[in-house]
């Protein structure tokens, strides 16, 4: 399998002296579906900016699909397509304008522009808005503006800089599955999000960075196993009226209707039913909560 | 990218530059109309009819040539330096800087949209100057050529000062306080005979004193200056300013971090 992007070495210092990234290595394969996650400042937009070519780096290497991009910076280029955290079009051109000028960029004549800017307004739910001026367009629509124009010219690795930032729940889920659509056909993607839950939902691979530095660099799978606790949610059919304790067991009442349980992983459960039981609670149901890299995370970085 | 792609990027640009300026024609092309129109009226009918003969043609057939490069060199410059500075300060810049077309495509690009508003401008204030003089193109080469070299250089010149502007002070800054003032004293006006030697001298430090009476000799056939060294001063200045063009893309001096 292909290597779709191979860092080796990379540094960035800005012109202030402050180093932003302090010699990262990292390798996404072609298909991947890659979460680069860090703290704010942490070095992700810098390493998505070289890799882009919007920010120019100190040392070390790039290469896109083995397209180097000190030497091979248009071939390299042709393969990517960046969604930036930002807004960045014109808001006094539409939508349609946007999407396949940016076609045009690329070297595709206007008929092709014009069937790839109409594929993908339509599978993003922008065809309504083609001629609408950018700039009156929602939050949520906006983003996927980006995406379209993103993908018109069919990378083989988008690049998408916390597409779900400031995107309601509904939008981000329709979000999620449309991203699996395209991995699934063979894009490549690489991700930096805020939303843990995102990376654990779509990703398949993830590296955390931090302060320039890449602290893990995993599958989702072997990460999620470094979890040494797992935190369940337990609905109580009837009102819990006093605190309850179990022994050998962290438990914490979020409400007389709501028991949060910490576990050691591999701990049975069922002492726990047998403790509830004995107490006369009756468990309605029960969920993993959502959190997981989330914890996983913060000790992470604690530990570095 | 081959070259069919770099022409579909190139026309992509150029299409994208000629349909803005078009959309927002009541800020680039009718305020120079009426700007000229009134120049056409007071100099040239009202106050130019008691001023008489200058250079050896009436003052109206004389300003003529003058205020239709003044035209064609403040729009030229304006429309690059609004667009490309509207480009990086909305940041959509990074759309053309992430695709692989060129830097000569990019740069050629902006600066055909910059040609084709100062050429289309110099036509509107053409026509309408017809209105209050004719106009006898006497050398049509020199004319077409003087115009089209001093709108390149105008269009690159405007491309430097996007790229190194912060806000849009900056753009305004050069059309209003250089470029405006040098041409009004490069004899749009009068003709350097009039001035006082020392005057004169320094008049011929001024580059738009070259380009304006290069154009004059296009249309009417006389000129304060060598013609040839205005040809020569604006096919340097031409190359000067695409070679640090150039220059500043290939760096990404001021557009990448």
């Amino acid at each position: 399998m292909a290597i779709a992007l191979e860092i080796k070495g990379l540094r960035k210092v800005y012109d202030n002296g402050f180093e932003a990234l302090k010699g990262i290595d990292l390798e996404v394969k072609e298909g991947d579906f890659y979460a680069l996650l860090g703290p704010n400042g942490a070095g992700k937009s810098t390493t998505i900016g070289i890799v882009s070519s919007l920010v120019k780096k100190t040392a070390g290497e790039v290469r896109i699909f083995g397209h180097s991009i000190d030497n091979e910076l248009a071939a390299a280029k042709r393969e990517i397509g960046l969604v930036p955290q930002e807004f960045n079009f014109s808001s006094f051109e539409s939508v349609w304008d946007i999407v396949v000028n940016q076609a045009g960029y690329y070297g595709l004549n206007r008929k092709v522009a014009g069937e790839r800017a109409e594929k993908y307004l339509k599978k993003l739910g922008l065809w309504d808005k083609r001629k609408v001026a950018s700039r009156m367009l929602s939050g949520g629509m906006k983003r996927r503006l980006m995406i379209a124009r993103a993908l018109v010219h069919e990378p083989r690795l988008l690049i998408l800089d916390e597409p779900t930032a400031g995107v309601d729940i509904e939008l981000r889920r329709s979000m999620w599955e449309f991203l699996t659509e395209i991995n699934r056909s063979g894009t490549t993607i690489i991700l930096t999000t805020h939303y843990l839950e995102e990376a654990e939902s779509l990703c398949r691979h993830i590296a955390i960075i931090d302060a320039g530095v890449i602290v893990e660099n995993t599958t989702m799978k072997a990460l999620l196993k470094q979890l040494q606790k797992e935190t369940f949610i337990l609905d109580v059919r009837d009102g819990i009226k006093t605190d309850i304790s179990i022994p050998g067991f962290e438990t914490r009442m979020v409400d007389e209707h709501t028991l949060e349980l910490v576990l050691n992983k591999g701990t049975s459960l069922n002492e726990v039913f047998v403790a509830l039981n004995g107490s006369g609670i009756e468990v309605s149901s029960m969920r993993n909560k959502a959190n997981r890299l989330e914890e996983l995370f913060v000790a992470l970085l604690n530990a570095k | 990218m081959t070259l069919a792609e770099q022409w579909v990027a190139f026309y992509t640009i150029v299409r994208k530059e000629i349909r803005r300026f078009l959309r927002i024609w009541m800020q680039t092309l009718l305020p120079p109309a009426i700007t000229m129109s009134l120049y056409f009226v007071i100099f040239g009918a009202l106050i130019g009819s008691r001023i008489g003969q200058m250079g050896g043609f009436s003052y109206m057939e004389f300003v003529v040539p003058g205020l239709i490069m003044m035209s064609v060199i403040t729009n030229a410059y304006s429309n690059v330096v609004s667009s490309f500075f509207g480009a990086k300060f909305q940041h959509f810049v990074e759309e053309i800087l992430v695709s692989p077309m060129s830097n000569n495509t990019i740069l050629w690009g902006f600066v055909l949209g910059g040609v084709t508003r100062g050429l289309l401008v110099g036509i509107i204030v053409t026509a309408l100057s017809l209105f209050f003089t004719t106009l006898h193109i006497q050398h049509i080469g020199v004319t077409i050529a003087i115009v089209l070299m001093t709108s390149i250089m105008f269009s690159l010149a405007g491309f430097i000062n996007a790229v190194f502007a912060n806000n849009f002070d900056d753009v305004s800054i050069v059309p209003v306080f250089v470029l405006t003032p040098l041409t009004y004293l490069g004899g749009v006006f009068y003709s350097i005979d009039l001035l006082p030697e020392f005057w004169a001298g320094v008049s011929r430090l001024n580059p738009m004193l070259y380009i304006v009476n290069a154009f004059r000799y296009g249309v009417l056939g006389v000129s304060d200056v060598n013609v040839t060294t205005a040809f020569i001063m604006v096919g340097v200045f031409t190359l000067a300013a695409y070679a640090y063009c150039m220059h500043l893309l290939r760096t990404g001096t001021r557009l990448r971090q």
